[in-house]
């Protein structure tokens, strides 16, 4: 073990590690997998930023600061329903409050055919045997300390299933909720959906706080889609102003299958959100529409890597970036179209705003094609608001504040604009500016 | 309403109002004509309160406030509009949101009620009427992908819906054939009236066909070099600014020699 890696960060994960009463314990796969992803965490530690994927990301703060492994309280925090409500939608829900699973908060009751919704927890106790090649990975790369983590720790989650041909009509929410407690803990949530041929599903996932805390969150969610499936993700990430918030969404898309995202990124101190694409079947279609907003001292950090691997396979990204006061925002996207995936589209836009001389966005966007006859177009972009605009506002009677938050909520609000449900882009809409100076 | 006087204004380092002075009582339409790169343009900047306009000397009243020292806001809020000559596009808002927006700021800061959206609309629709707008712009975005015809109609439309007390037409004429022109001045003159004022900058003397001013000025050179009638710029039209120079020999061998009107 490296000297490096003995850091009060894991030193107090490898205490939690050894006390920790894991859901699932006892089964062999798990067990090894779980022991093999700690050892390697441990041994590395968390990366710095000679790692490329962690260039714009530094983590010494958080190496230094001690994390309580769970909450033992997790079940009884209370949480206002109303704090989880989301206006206009009404269906399943799949609620953890400090990466515990809250039967009394989620909806699974009626769920509609072909659709089967569950706590991790209760599928490892009961046949966990199809989760095996979701679980039993191994993260190899240094850069994937927290997916390590994740892998080690993570004892419940959402299993999301869409049986093959089901349409389903209802947007199932998924709600990852922070909650104060003593201290500052950790807790790590694990995440797998599968749509079978042809299913069809909407999924809105909401991380929130219920007040004000500095967790650690980690979470990593697999989707798998089959041939000619469907899914709509819609992630609102409203985390504690203090939180630290690592996720990793990794996307498998066969044959035809179509995922689109649309991301807002609001809260969290210190957030990070690797998202990796797959396009393994021909004709498969991968569309991002994002928006991250840092304020005050927050950095937000995303980084979307697609991987074009069949013909005719077609991605679309759409990320808008708004830094206000100390904020810092990373993007970076990378394509690669693999050999062999001919034919194939891609096309990726990063612009960004400065709304302050202390804010920083950095944005990197990267481009590699072995095809042939590949369509492909990228670009990013750094600015400020265009003083003209801002001007004509103010000449026809809009004060400063009012005028600059308009041009702003403007910017961002092009990437949401094909949302089909106009309730959920009202509500995007109403986050976005209230994340504004007014 | 308005009084202006011995105004001087720089802009990126250089000098172009040079003690300018002028006086608009309510219901007046003043025209203001002169060559390019008189300073009629900086005139409307600095009045509606541009950044990058800095004012070295002199003093500008309106309805006896220092008008210099206000914000652009509370500049319009006073009842100051500026009709862009270069109306700006602005993607994602949209027109009738934004109007409705500017509006009700300017009622907020003068202590009135603001209007709801029902009471807006209403507003809105007779106002229509007298600018002859298609309400189809009003869904779009501002000005966003609007003809220059357009862009203009739809900054006296925004006039006609902020009522203020004093408008400033900057070269609304430029870029709009006789036709536009022609629907352009019949909505100004539509909202001419005894506590409206009007100061309509322009190169040509066409528009003052079809917007009558009461009085005309000639800027040459950073200040009004010449006040008359109506007459004057006929005047204009018929010897070209030319003639300034011939009357203002300080001019000689600057710009506006030579060219015409």
């Amino acid at each position: 073990m490296s000297e490096a890696a003995r850091t009060p960060f894991v030193e107090s994960l490898r205490e939690a590690a050894a006390a920790a009463a894991l859901p699932g314990r006892g089964i062999g796969w798990l067990d090894a997998a779980r022991c093999e992803n700690l050892d390697a965490f441990l041994a590395a530690g968390l990366p710095d930023t000679r790692n490329e994927a962690w260039k714009y990301t530094a983590l010494r703060a958080l190496a230094q600061r001690p994390f309580a492994l769970g909450d033992a309280q997790a079940a009884s925090r209370p949480v206002e329903a109303a704090a989880l409500a989301l206006a206009g939608i009404d269906g399943p829900a799949l609620v953890f409050v400090n990466g515990a699973f809250r039967a009394d908060l989620s909806r699974l009751d009626d769920l509609p055919a072909g659709l089967s919704l569950e706590p991790l927890s209760q599928v490892l106790a009961g046949e966990p045997e199809p989760l095996r090649f979701a679980l039993a990975r191994l993260y190899r790369d240094g850069g994937e300390a927290f997916a390590r983590l994740n892998a080690a720790l993570a004892g419940d989650g959402a299993v999301l299933r869409v049986a093959a041909g089901a349409k389903i009509a209802q947007p199932v929410r998924l709600l990852i909720v922070g909650a104060p407690a003593e201290g500052e803990l950790a807790w790590h949530a694990r995440h797998v959906v599968e749509l079978g041929e042809g299913a069809e599903l909407e999924l809105i996932e909401q991380h929130l706080a219920t007040g004000e805390q500095r967790h650690l969150g980690t979470q990593v969610s697999d989707f798998v889609l089959r041939e000619g499936a469907q899914l709509r993700h819609v992630l609102l990430q409203r985390a504690a102003a203090g939180a630290t918030l690592v996720r990793r969404s990794g996307y498998r898309l066969e044959a035809r299958a179509q995922a689109t995202l649309h991301a807002l990124e609001l809260g969290g101190a210190l957030v990070r959100h690797d998202l990796a694409a797959e396009l393994a079947g021909d004709g498969a279609r991968f569309v991002t529409r994002g928006v991250f907003m840092p304020t005050g001292r927050q950095h937000i950090d995303t980084q979307l890597a697609i991987r074009h691997q069949a013909l005719g396979t077609a991605s679309e990204s759409i990320w808008r970036g708004v830094a206000d006061q100390r904020g810092r925002g990373v993007f970076r996207g990378a394509i690669v179209v693999a050999p062999g995936a001919d034919g194939s589209d891609a096309s990726l836009s990063n612009k960004n705003l400065l709304l302050s001389g202390q804010a920083e966005i950095d944005t990197k966007p990267e481009l590699e094609i072995y095809a042939d006859e590949v369509k492909a177009a990228h670009g990013a972009t750094v600015g400020q608001l265009d003083e003209r605009a801002l001007f004509y506002l103010r000449s026809r009677g809009l004060p400063q504040t009012q005028a600059r938050a308009l041009l702003t909520a403007a910017f961002c609000r092009a990437v949401f604009d094909d949302l089909p449900d106009a309730a959920l882009r009202e509500h995007l809409d109403t986050l976005l500016i209230g994340q504004l100076p007014s | 309403m308005l009084k202006i006087e011995n105004l001087h204004a720089r802009v990126e380092g250089k000098d172009i109002l040079k003690g300018l002075s002028l006086t608009v009582k309510p219901g007046e339409v003043h025209a203001i004509m002169g060559p390019n790169g008189a300073g009629k343009s900086t005139l409307g900047n600095v009045l509606s309160g541009r950044e990058g306009y800095e004012v070295t000397a002199g003093s500008v009243s309106f309805e006896g406030v220092d008008l210099l020292a206000l914000e652009p806001e509370e500049r319009a809020a006073a009842g100051l509009f500026l009709a862009f000559q270069y109306p700006v596009e602005i993607p994602g808002v949209n027109n009738t949101y934004f109007l409705r927006a500017a509006l009700n700021a300017q009622r907020k800061a003068r202590g009135e009620k603001e209007l709801d959206s029902m009471q807006f609309l209403k507003l809105v629709r007779e106002k229509l009427k007298i600018m002859q707008i298609s309400d189809e712009l009003l869904h779009r975005a501002v000005n966003e992908g609007f003809s220059g015809g357009e862009k203009k109609r739809n900054e006296i439309f925004q006039m006609a819906v902020l009522e203020p007390k004093l408008a400033i037409l900057d070269e609304t004429d430029s870029g709009l054939d006789i036709d536009a022109l022609k629907q352009v001045a019949e909505g100004v003159n539509a909202l001419r009236s005894p506590e409206r004022s009007f100061l309509v900058v322009t190169h040509y003397q066409r528009l003052l066909d079809y917007i009558v001013p009461d009085y005309v000025h000639v800027l040459a050179g950073g200040r009004i070099v010449e006040s008359g009638d109506k007459s004057l710029a006929l005047k204009l039209e018929e010897h070209g600014y030319a003639w300034i120079a011939e009357r203002h020999p300080e001019f000689a061998g600057q710009a506006l020699v030579g060219e015409r009107a």
